[in-house]
């Protein structure tokens, strides 16, 4: 028997080996797509297995972690919460990849405080918002995504202002906010690698149907309405670190940001001008869009060389968890100096 | 005439010598606590055993606070009711103040108080405090504080005080702060020069230096927790601030910037985060666990409450973690300043569904400092969270102890598994029971090797931690766990047992010891009744724990919460010993007194 070349990536794992297992998930769920992007961008971007720790909360989309990279680090933690529990293991081990999966009840309602403290605090995450509107898990009630006069299937009618987690994340100062769509895999794609190859908290606020309770005509995050109403901003290019040589850029529109781990990212505007480094026409931008209906798609922020997590501990460079006893346990000189200055 | 027992009070011809209680009624933020300190420590340094307790209000700056010390020979460290020298400096509560003091009371006053028109059985002396303060220091702004060292020197002159050990103290308070350490000593030192001169003489009250504090330190359980923490090689810390565990934390990142800095890059060793709320710090402390440091998050019942979800999920993923319930009373927002043993329960089973925690119980300084350090190993070994339930007693008084001896030996990281042990086990799974003692082997994330992985839940999982929703698989889990907690029971402290072997005994834990110690002198001398002791120091309960109750006839359970919570896990564990014990409760927010316990187990036996 003759094997087929299987391709593999740069070290040597074939796309097989970032599969997980399979989704219990509704055919057709949104959440199933994003999956798919998340084992394809990190399958090219060569990341180890080992290295890599996936977090979530509860819900649908918090059960995503399951169905990808199965021999990395798994934890399936508590509703809204799986923030805090990424940042435990941040601080712990500094050298730990995390990807973590939440959904729009997860991160919004419960899990809001969370969020932005994370945020805050620049903890190193690509932190995938899979957003369908409603809370899928728990059958289908609002969620606080739901834009004002969005409807349930039964007829409920949204009356509450949403939050926007991506002008939210730029208020507070997210280098990297972006949003998606799961009906746009090849956008998506291009923005888990480059969000892999950021430095701090990458927020991915991703449009993810729930085909089961809010795929309706009359609910605006309906993978209908999201495919009418959806504004690419840039049309995305990732040159990624290992390339070396050196990718030409036509004249025109494009522009160009170097990311921390030496990949490029380039974009192509889409119709009118649009500066993602510009923190503040971005946030403009998002909101006259929604204003209007749609939803503009992209990158909407980047700003790379923020301090991170780990300059404001001010810790060592090494992965604290393993520190050996030598370097953590004081000697029986500094304990006596302590109690001598109690005498 | 006293009505005090003979064995709380050495009695020389009418006088008390070193062998008192004192209490200073002063205004909250007014600096008083430097110059009670002052105090204090003189009586330490002249050799006599003393405590001190602050009976502080939930307020920065204007409510009533009173400093309560307490002198004893025979080395008593309990709150004792009843005052012998009484120290007016709050207007506000002056009347009160002199109500409640007992007849003999000696009490200086601020002279305009004129509180010797109160009651006519009490020894007053009026101090002219605004003519002192203007003489002693020439910077209005500074009275205030002044004020308070006059009172020091007034006290220490009236108790024959050492005027020396009394500066030495206030050197070592303001810890080289020079200009203050001059302006303090001089204030003192006017007020021991007026006392001397003016003020009216008193033989009740005696200091004489003895010997019994040599070699022993002042620290409070906070600091001791915090000094465990750092030596027992902690990495990461989140919390959120709460009285009374903040200082824990606070006094940690103190020693943190001295003791746990790399040498070559002046960097940290342990990250120490201020998160928003308890939940975030539980949150990390679970997420740190499982990806292998030494976390740890202090708090107290409030705290605890917010984080139980959390503690739920590092219980059943199992992952490991030490959280410090600096205990203080509740239900809710209770009294925030004073001390309870009122979350032995919350910490006991935090969380919903059958929970069970390994809880440890300090009751002496040494023990804050031991235990606390010997949580992580007990974290990494169960893999489990782990609790040190403190209290504001322990955690924010002054006691005097034995300074702590060096915990020698290694650390115990539990059952990890390295890459190279991966690769010699052939059938791994995370929650597999391989040794049958209800501890698995646990890998850490970023082990490399391409073994060892597994995904951490709080949802049903099988041995190879895969989501589960089989009946008998949830059903091995939980059994799995409880044996785990069981055999946690080799590793806990031992209760301690002292007494001469008879039928009656008292069981207790915690900050309520020193006033068990007293009580049973107490029983002994003055009612004939004779008594054994156990102080519990951990859950899981040791056979030790059961073989006691089970040898006794009656046990009095001495606790400082209202439903006899020690008592209700007691009965759980041991049921065929449940009417044996006796329920000794002290729940007012105050400090257990020994009188309290001697009261109560004389109305059992009546
Ligand atoms: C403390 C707590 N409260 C409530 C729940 C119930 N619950 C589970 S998932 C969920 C909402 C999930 O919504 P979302 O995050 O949007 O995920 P989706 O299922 O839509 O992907 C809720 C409320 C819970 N698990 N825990
Ligand atoms: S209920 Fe909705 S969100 Fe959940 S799996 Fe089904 S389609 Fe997806
Ligand atoms: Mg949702």
């Amino acid at each position: 028997m003759t094997t087929a070349t299987v391709p593999t990536n740069k070290i040597g794992l074939t796309k097989q080996d970032y599969v997980g297992a399979k989704s219990t998930l509704c055919p057709g769920c949104g959440h199933d797509a994003i999956t798919s992007q998340i084992i394809q961008a990190a399958w090219e971007m060569n990341l180890e297995p080992h290295r890599v720790a996936k977090l979530s909360g509860i819900g649908c989309s918090s059960k995503t972690p399951t169905y990808f990279m199965s021999q990395a680090w798994g934890f399936n933690s508590v509703h809204g919460r799986a923030a805090a529990v990424c940042t435990g293991a941040a601080l712990a081990n500094r050298s730990l990849i995390n990807i973590l999966a939440s959904g729009d009840g997860d991160s919004m309602s419960i899990g809001m405080g969370q969020l932005v403290h994370m945020i805050r605090r620049n903890v190193p995450v690509v932190y995938i918002l899979e957003d369908n509107g409603v809370y899928g898990l728990t059958k289908g009630q609002f969620s606080a995504t739901a834009d004002v006069g969005s409807t349930l299937k039964h007829g409920d009618v949204n009356e509450i202002t949403p939050i926007d987690p991506c002008t939210l994340a730029m208020e507070l100062g997210c280098g990297f906010v972006a949003r998606s769509f799961s009906g746009n895999p090849k956008q998506l794609g291009t923005i888990l690698k480059a969000a892999l190859a950021f430095e701090g908290t990458a927020l991915i606020d991703v449009i993810s149907p729930c085909v089961t309770f809010n795929n309706h005509d009359s609910s605006t995050k309906s993978y209908k309405n999201a495919k009418d109403h959806e504004m690419p901003l840039q049309e995305l290019g990732f040159v990624p670190y290992y390339d070396a040589e050196e990718v030409e850029i036509e004249p025109g529109a494009a522009m160009e940001v170097g990311l921390p781990d030496g990949s490029r990212l380039t974009f192509r505007t889409i119709g009118k001008g649009f500066d993602p480094t510009d923190r503040y026409a971005a946030m403009k931008a998002v909101h006259e869009a929604h204003d209007r209906g749609e939803f503009l798609t992209g990158i909407l922020h980047i700003a790379t060389g923020k301090p991170i997590l780990h300059d404001f501990t001010h810790t060592v460079d090494d992965v604290l968890a393993t520190l050996p006893q030598a370097s953590v346990k004081p000697g029986p000189e500094v304990l006596a100096e302590c109690m001598r200055e109690l005498m | 005439m006293l009505t005090q027992p003979a064995t709380m009070e050495a009695v020389d011809g009418g006088t008390l010598v070193n062998d008192f209680s004192i209490e200073v009624a002063t205004v909250n933020g007014s600096g008083s606590q430097t110059a009670n300190i002052v105090l204090m420590r003189t009586i330490f340094q002249m050799g006599v055993p003393v405590s001190g307790k602050n009976l502080f209000p939930s307020n920065i700056s204007g409510l009533p606070t009173w400093f309560q010390i307490r002198a004893n020979h025979k080395g008593y460290k309990a709150r004792k009711a009843g005052i012998d020298l009484m120290i007016c400096m709050n207007p506000e509560t002056a009347k009160d103040d002199v109500a409640k003091v007992r007849p003999g009371t000696l009490l200086i006053y601020d002279e305009p108080l004129k509180l010797d028109a109160l009651r006519n059985d009490l020894a007053f002396c009026a101090v002219p405090f605004q003519k002192l303060v203007a003489a002693a220091c020439p910077e209005p702004k500074l009275h205030k504080l002044v004020k308070n060292m006059i009172y020091v020197g007034v006290a220490a002159q009236m108790l024959g005080l050492d005027m020396d050990e009394v500066k030495a103290a206030i050197a070592k308070q303001l810890d080289g702060k020079q200009k203050a350490i001059d302006l303090n000593q001089g204030a003192v030192q006017a007020g021991h020069d007026w006392a001397a001169a003016e003020a009216p003489r008193q033989t009740r009250l005696k200091i004489v230096r003895d010997d019994k504090t040599k070699g022993q330190i002042i620290i409070d359980g906070n600091t001791a927790c915090a000094l465990g923490a750092m030596f027992a090689g902690v990495t990461v810390v989140a919390w959120y601030p709460i009285t009374p565990s903040s200082s824990a934390v606070e006094s940690l990142i103190d020693y943190a910037k001295v003791y746990r800095k790399d040498p070559a890059t002046g960097k940290l060793n342990v990250a120490i985060v201020q998160m928003e709320d308890e939940i975030a710090s539980a949150g990390v402390v679970v997420g740190a666990g499982w990806a292998g440091a030494r976390a740890m998050t202090a708090t107290s019942g409030p705290g605890i409450s917010l984080m139980s979800e959390f503690i739920g999920l590092g219980y059943f993923a199992e992952c490991p973690g030490v959280f410090l319930d600096v205990t203080r009373m509740g239900p809710s927002t209770g009294l925030p300043t004073r001390t309870s043993q009122g979350d032995v329960e919350l910490c006991a089973k935090c969380s919903h569904g059958d929970t069970l925690h390994i809880c440890l119980y300090p009751g002496t300084m040494e023990e804050c400092f031991q235990f606390t350090y010997q949580a992580f190993d007990l974290a990494e070994r169960y893999q489990t969270p782990v609790f040190v339930v403190s209290d504001l007693d322990l955690g924010m008084q002054n006691w005097a102890s034995q300074p702590f001896a060096y915990p020698e030996g290694a650390f115990d990281r539990g059952k990890v598994l390295d890459e190279a042990q991966l690769k010699d086990i052939q059938d791994w799974g995370r929650y597999k029971d391989v040794d049958g003692d209800g501890v698995c082997l646990r890998t850490l994330p970023g082990t490399p090797g391409g073994k060892g992985a597994y995904f951490a839940r709080g949802t049903g999982h099988n041995p190879y931690a895969l989501y589960s929703e089989k009946p008998d698989e949830f059903l091995a889990t939980v059994d799995r766990l409880k044996k785990k907690f069981l055999t946690a029971r080799a590793s806990v402290p031992e209760p301690l047992l002292t007494g001469p072997g008879v039928q009656r005994g008292i069981l207790a834990y915690g900050s309520s010891d020193p006033a068990v110690a007293e009580a049973r002198d107490l029983l002994t001398e003055l009612h004939a009744k004779d008594t054994d002791y156990l102080r519990v120091r951990a859950l899981p309960f040791t056979d030790a724990v059961e073989a006691f109750i089970a040898s006794h006839d009656v046990v009095y359970v001495v606790e400082q919460n209202r439903d006899g919570q020690m008592t209700n896990l007691l009965r759980e564990f041991f049921p065929q010993h449940a009417t044996r014990m006796k329920k000794v409760l002290h729940y007012d927010s105050t400090a257990i007194t020994a009188q309290t316990i001697v009261d109560q187990i004389n109305a059992f036996e009546n």
